[in-house]
């Protein structure tokens, strides 16, 4: 009789774990009848936009379909974010810092070719810009780029190995020294080195420096996101003071699809909507409220009272792209890792 | 020899040998082994040069340098504070104590990144504690110091933790004899107490250092992570792992891998002998 209780026992805690590991696998398909709800994957700094976007872009998918849409957001460093999806994090959406976290992402396999071709503006619906960040009253007087290779200045930017905002703070740094010095290499390169060398703090990634910045005290000057930096001073008015350099680039932000998801999980028209509807003119002047450029030109001079639109701004293009950009400027080896070495 | 097996069977407290074995191979398998050999058979798809390069390249030693070294001196600090701590908490009686002895184990509690931002809220130049060793041009956060400072705090548990439970049950009459016999408190001290808390204290120091080496969450926020000087090796990982290369990745996570076996290994075998000599 005991024998055959403990072998109950035995067999019935088999059973339990096996079930529980089924279930555990069985698969999610996203929507019922009348309700779907969909995963943005985005990165650091759009945290407050895609919070006030989903609740209009619920509000219009209810009015036109009648079904409730319910977005999750996640946020973190831009490369961290895509290597989550490609590692099966199931993301309907990206929404990332750069194309090149978003092509690493396509040659995973999971988001089909010509997907930046598959919205407007090169899939960016809303741009931003580097700007300095500096403490009221400027104590160390910057304006430029080229007073942050000054002795005594204490800069505080990113990784642009672990930050994807942080490579368009490297690249603006790079075409400003470009322009100055006509294109002479050695030159440029010194230049850039001189920056780094200012650099006491470089975290992983673009709300990590803004904290260090902001919360810790660190540095005279945080090299951000425009859109990051107007929330800063938002959050403390009277405190900083935006600086908008001489040369700046026009940071493209790439929205896309995740194709082999939002096909699994029946989201794709969803999806598309999702992203078309950042480009209506709610969803853009709700992007500029954010201090995200509009991409929508008529739409961007609404908000000429709040961004410099005479800023001179290179693209990436000028770099030949982002693939190539990667390979000369962040892979291992590359030029960022040379001014550290030097 | 099936009579044996059934004898001692019917002795056990907790039924079902095979069962609880079954279990318990199925665990070590699942959360220790099976991800510790894919990590082996990842790396095993570079060739020797390739790996060699890889984890000896200029970054990466500094960062095995910088982790090693801070995990080292916060160990060390932490054995010797938790020594202190320890024979406290045991031998004497305040109001308070249970509470101080329960805060102890807050570092295991608490998720290492609020720790890290919190830690270095206090020390940097701008912070409580930071602010006073600026005056003397002292810098804290963002340096080793801080990292070290980071290691100490999530470590300083499993040193006294390890020694608590030893000292409870070390008789104080041992103590009263070395006195009866003429020793003084620092002779009883060291050949006396330390003899005997010293194979718990290896262990601590064992669990410690091997926690700070890998430690990432805690120490990131206040390391200032710049190239060749405070940049940890577990970051280097996380970049690699950034840029995709996961076999480059698993190369460095590797050689952590073996060196830490190899510390904590070398630990146990002085710990057998240190307790062999005690009883």
């Amino acid at each position: 009789m005991r024998k055959g209780s403990k072998k109950v026992f035995t067999l019935s805690v088999v059973v339990l774990l096996t079930v529980g590991g089924l279930t555990g696998c069985k698969g999610n398909s996203s929507s019922s009848d009348d309700s779907i709800d969909i995963t943005n994957v985005s990165y650091d700094p759009t945290r407050e936009f895609y919070e006030a976007y989903n609740v209009e872009f619920a509000k219009y998918y209810k009015d036109k379909t009648g079904k409730k849409v319910t977005v999750t957001q996640s946020h973190g460093g831009s490369g961290k974010q895509a290597r989550s999806v490609i590692e099966g994090n199931e993301a309907d959406i990206v929404t990332l810092a750069l194309a090149h976290d978003i092509t690493s992402i396509e040659e995973a396999g999971l988001i089909e070719k010509g997907w930046l071709e598959e919205f407007d503006k090169n899939s960016s619906p809303y741009t931003s810009t580097i700007v300095f960040l500096v403490r009221k009253g400027n104590e160390k007087n910057i304006k430029d780029w080229s007073d942050l290779i000054k002795d005594g200045v204490n800069v505080i930017t990113p990784n642009p190995k672990t930050s994807g905002g942080a490579c368009w703070n490297f690249l603006s740094a790079w075409a400003y020294a470009d322009y100055l010095y006509i294109g002479d290499e050695t030159q440029i390169r010194n230049f850039v080195t001189k920056l780094y060398k200012n650099v006491s703090v470089l975290d992983s990634g673009a709300r990590g420096a803004t904290t260090t910045f902001v919360e810790n005290g660190q540095g005279d000057v945080l090299i951000a996101w425009e859109n990051e930096a107007y929330l800063t001073l938002e959050e403390h008015p009277d405190e900083y003071e935006i600086i908008t350099p001489s040369i700046s680039i026009l940071a493209e932000p790439s929205v896309a699809i995740v194709d082999d998801v939002a096909k699994k999980r029946k989201t794709e028209e969803v999806a598309k909507e999702y992203l078309e509807y950042l480009y209506s003119d709610v969803g853009q002047r709700l992007a500029g409220e954010n201090y995200y450029r509009p991409s929508n030109p008529e739409i961007l001079k609404e908000f000429s009272d709040v961004f410099n639109l005479s800023i001179n701004m290179v693209t990436i293009a000028d770099f030949g792209g982002w693939d190539k950009a990667y390979e000369v400027y962040f892979q291992d080896g590359g030029v960022f890792d040379q001014i550290y070495t030097q | 020899m099936v009579n044996k097996f059934k004898r001692t069977k019917r002795r056990r407290v907790i039924p079902g040998f095979p069962l609880s074995l079954g279990i318990t191979l199925a665990m070590v398998s699942m959360i220790v082994l099976i991800p510790m050999a894919s990590i082996i058979i990842c790396a095993s798809d570079l060739s020797l040069y390739d790996f060699v390069k890889i984890v000896m390249a200029k970054d990466v030693r500094s960062g095995y340098m910088v982790s090693f070294s801070c995990a080292l001196i916060a160990a060390l600090i932490n054995c010797i504070f938790g020594v202190i701590l320890a024979w406290v908490f045991v031998r004497y009686e305040f109001p308070g104590k249970r509470i101080l002895d329960g805060l102890i184990e807050l570092p295991f509690a608490l998720p290492t990144a609020v720790a890290g931002i919190s830690l270095t809220a206090l020390y940097s130049d701008q912070g409580w504690i930071g602010s006073i060793f600026a005056k003397f041009g002292i810098k804290i956060a963002y340096t080793k110091v801080g990292i070290t400072i980071a290691m100490v705090f999530i470590g300083i548990p499993f040193v006294v933790r390890a020694i608590q439970p030893v000292l409870e049950k070390f008789d104080p009459q041992y103590e009263e004899a070395a006195a009866m016999l003429g020793a003084n408190g620092r002779k009883t001290f060291i050949k006396v107490i330390f003899p005997e808390i010293l194979p718990a204290m290896l262990t601590g120091f064992g669990l410690a250092l091997a926690r700070g080496i890998g430690e990432y969450g805690s120490v990131i926020f206040i390391a200032g992570n710049i190239p060749y000087k405070t940049q940890i090796a577990p970051l280097l990982i996380m970049s690699k792992l950034e840029q995709l290369k996961y076999t480059d990745a698993t190369a460095i996570a590797l050689v952590m891998l073996v060196v830490s076996f190899l510390i904590l290994l070398l630990l146990n075998i002085i710990q057998v002998h240190a307790t062999k000599r005690t009883t």
